[in-house]
């Protein structure tokens, strides 16, 4: 079982997005699918991923809602300071660093696709022995308020569903 | 594009809109890409069709094809799931890699690396 199987919640997931892509549920698409999912769960066992997974579904939900209403009110932001000219942000982009609380890797992870993913903010590099993440803003005003988003919108939350 | 004639009016506006809008925040990501001042900045511009943009039209065509009922919505979800994973790594990967020519280079706008003790001596002896 584990030997075949070592993830099966991944290897069900690889089948479903299988059957998803051909939109068929005929005896040949199972088969092939399954062989492929088999063989990508196989192959997610030898790059040994660390251990963890996320608890709190409900959380999740709630977090993807909102990730969604943040993409929104920044895509709005970006697209205003691109119309606006670049005279009106000469100066305003630049980097900061952010001392994380948060260890684990996918809690990261899940945080660097977030940040990056919303316009304006592009997860740059992370230091895992001190635990400190480098942001990159297009809009920096104020360091501390950047900061705070970060910290309190995001990492809180992932922290609870991850750690 | 033979069955868009049996779309009733209601659906091909709000296709249309959508299709617009998408396009618009494309286009304003693409300009940005153009006009933007250095490539920390300019990396920004693109995320703007990779989110918003691509998700209204992915929306305009879930739509379309709802109302035709021609297939199920389900290729749309797995696009944007793929957008949403994908995206990231690559700007992440362009990113780091200008800084790290630019520490290598020893530019002026960008942060150094951090400062860190050195390994101390005889630790293997």
């Amino acid at each position: 079982m584990t030997r075949l199987l070592p993830f099966p919640l991944v290897t069900l997931g690889l089948l479903i997005l299988w059957l998803l892509l051909n939109e068929s549920v005929s005896p040949g698409a199972i088969l092939l699918g399954s062989v492929l999912a088999l063989v990508g769960g196989g192959a997610l066992w030898l790059l040994a991923p660390p251990a963890g997974r996320p608890r709190r579904v409900l959380a999740i939900a709630r977090l993807l809602w909102d990730v969604l209403i943040e993409i929104i009110r920044s895509n709005n932001a970006v697209a205003t300071l691109i119309l606006r000219g670049p005279r009106s942000q000469a100066g305003r982009s630049g980097f900061v660093l952010i001392p994380l609380a948060m260890r684990s890797p996918y809690g990261l992870a899940a945080l660097a696709c977030i940040l990056t993913a919303t316009p304006g903010t592009v997860w740059v590099d992370y230091d895992a022995e001190d635990g400190t993440m480098l942001l990159h803003v297009l809009d920096l005003i104020d360091e501390e308020q950047w900061m705070r988003i970060v910290k309190d919108n995001w990492e809180r939350r992932l922290m609870e569903i991850f750690e | 594009m033979t069955h868009a004639v049996e779309l009733p009016l209601w659906a091909a506006i709000v296709v249309a809109c959508l299709l617009l809008l998408g396009a618009f925040l494309t286009l304003v990501g693409s300009i940005g890409l153009l006009r933007l001042r250095d490539f920390y900045a300019r990396v920004h511009a693109p995320t703007l069709a990779t989110t918003l943009g691509i998700g209204c039209v992915l929306l305009a065509s879930m739509l379309f094809f709802t109302v035709l009922q021609t297939r199920p919505v389900l290729h749309e979800v797995l696009i944007t799931a793929f957008m949403v994973l994908t995206t990231p790594v690559t700007l992440m990967l362009l990113t780091r890699a200008s800084l790290y020519r630019d520490r290598r280079e020893g530019s002026p706008d960008v942060p150094p690396i951090p400062a860190r003790p050195l390994p101390k001596d005889g630790a293997e002896r």
